[in-house]
């Protein structure tokens, strides 16, 4: 219990330094489109790829699922995309992005610490929690939502091919049921959610790197450590977020 | 010039440094010697505050270093650069962007002029053609060289080098302890060297400081070094039987006179 208090303590600690004002905006901003690209740009092969392949999924189960002659046919395409723009893309591909982004984060910083870069910064007279974390918390929410936006539409895409290509739905039906009392602010409260979990994400894992202390051996353990805390902490503010903006 | 009064420092119940006061002057070289394993690493880096002191204090100026806060920590650091002893680079940039990077965070040259500047600083540690390599790529003794090279590439005020010729063949050790000293003289520094090497100590030691047993055991400058009788330091200086024999035929002449 002490230690996730100093957990908590030392992480508001560093968060004040991450705001604090930057020293040289220009070199700032170099690190923010490389944060965007190494975090962002290279996460998509991975995300396209999973939002396909469980969109299809999740449209041939609800038709599975939906045998009775009661059920309209159109259900199965509501059903996939209420499924995937409330819990798939936003909580599931987040918790996705925490395990792939997350411990890269984790683990360069680890190993800048652990190696004396961080030192090197410090002794130079930068602010290095700001330098090293400032740009990929801001890549991170700037770019998850694209990320998710995407991921949004090819889940629905990758039901709709699959779930013809498996003879479960008509197109017909299927795009009915997409367009069928579609609510808007499900989109909103999904992209607030990705918001805070990419704050999380990049934020959390930024941390645990920061604060290595040891070797290589520590390095791999801060970034398995960040994953596990960045997963819990989505999972609980998924909840969190969920009572306030659904019920 | 800095000062450090009474500095403590222990990691649990090891005392590494203890009860330590010494001053190293603008201009001059000050070296800071000591067997392996001895705190050398730790002095240095409670002297730029990046180990906290148990006690005492580290006075940039007269100004207790310790007691300031980030922003006034920052702006001394600035005028800072320190050679690590692992070299410290950073390795996602290339050799030439390792040297820039300081000029670019404090400096407002232009692009070409940084470039200029990071040859010029490169030249000075005999390092030609791998401006665009990454540390990974070049060898142990390049990448300390390199590190050398940011470490002077914004003219510092104070120098802080951990061995900065550990593992360097005896030429090219050679040209950076003459590089150090020339600096400091030129622009005035107050540089701290570590080091295990003889060789430097009587190339650069204005004044040598010989850590033992967790404390400041023997201070002086590298002229009196040869002649000491602190036994400790002359088992340091003379482990070889080579210099032993060389040290007694001195006396001897010594005696003659
Ligand atoms: N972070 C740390 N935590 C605990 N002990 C440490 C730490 N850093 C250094 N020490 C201890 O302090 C002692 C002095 O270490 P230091 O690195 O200063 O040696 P050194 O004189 O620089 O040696 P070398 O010449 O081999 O570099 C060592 O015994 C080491 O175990
Ligand atoms: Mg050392």
């Amino acid at each position: 219990m002490t230690t996730l208090f100093s957990h908590i303590g030392r992480y508001f600690i560093m968060m004040r330094h991450v705001f604090a004002k930057p020293e040289k905006m220009r070199m700032y901003r170099i690190e923010l489109f490389h944060a965007i690209e190494t975090l962002g740009i290279n996460s998509l092969p991975i995300i396209a790829i999973i939002s396909l392949f469980m969109g299809a999924v999740i449209t041939i189960q609800a038709a599975f699922g939906f045998t009775s002659p009661w059920v309209p046919l159109y259900a199965v395409g509501v059903t996939t995309r209420d499924s995937i723009i409330l819990e798939f893309s936003p909580t599931i591909v987040s918790l996705i992005l925490a395990g792939k982004v997350g411990s890269n984060i984790a683990s360069e910083i680890g190993t800048m610490r652990v190696t004396e870069q961080i030192d090197a910064l410090e002794i130079m007279g930068i602010n290095s929690s700001a330098y090293l974390v400032l740009p990929k918390i801001i890549a991170c929410v700037i770019i998850n939502p694209f990320l998710i936006i995407i991921s949004m539409f090819l889940g629905v895409f990758g039901g709709w091919v699959l779930g013809m290509f498996a003879h479960v739905i008509t197109s017909y039906q299927y795009v009915y049921g997409l367009q069928f009392e579609f609510r808007p602010y499900n989109v909103t409260y999904a992209l607030i959610k990705t918001i805070v979990f990419a704050f999380i994400i990049a934020s959390v894992s930024a941390y645990h790197g920061y604060y290595t202390n040891g070797g290589a051996l520590e390095v791999g353990k801060s970034s398995t450590k960040a994953v596990v805390y960045c997963d819990i902490l989505i999972l609980l503010f998924n909840f969190i977020l969920t009572q306030l903006l659904l019920a | 010039m800095i000062e450090l009064i009474n500095v403590n420092k222990s990691f649990g119940k090891r005392t590494i440094i203890s009860d330590f006061s010494c001053r190293f002057e603008q201009g001059r070289a000050n070296l800071i010697i000591g067997e392996s394993g001895s705190g050398k690493t730790v002095l240095l880096k409670c002297i730029v505050g990046l180990t906290e002191v148990d006690s005492g204090q580290v006075l940039y100026n007269g100004r207790d270093f310790i007691k300031m806060n980030g922003r006034e920590k920052q702006n001394i650091r600035k005028e800072m650069g320190m050679l690590f002893q692992g070299g410290a680079l950073f390795d996602s940039k290339t050799v030439e962007e390792n040297v820039v990077f300081p000029l670019s965070m404090f400096t407002d040259m232009g692009e070409e002029e940084k470039i200029e500047r990071a040859n010029f600083c490169l030249s000075r540690v005999n390092l030609k053609n791998v401006n665009h390599l990454y540390p990974s790529e070049i060898s142990g003794g390049m990448k300390k060289r390199v590190a050398i090279a940011r470490a002077i590439a914004t003219n510092p005020r104070y120098l802080f080098c951990d061995e900065p010729n550990s593992g360097l063949d005896p030429k090219t050790a050679n040209v950076i302890d003459k590089l150090i000293h020339d600096i400091t003289i030129e622009y005035n520094m107050t540089t701290v060297v570590i080091t295990h090497d003889m060789n430097s100590v009587m190339e650069i030691g204005d004044k040598v400081l010989y850590l033992y047993n967790s404390r400041k055991w023997w201070e002086g400058a590298k002229e009196s070094i040869l002649g000491t009788d602190n036994k400790e330091l002359q088992e340091f200086i003379y482990v070889s039987k080579f210099l032993k024999e060389i040290r007694e035929r001195e006396l001897g002449d010594a005696g003659k006179k």
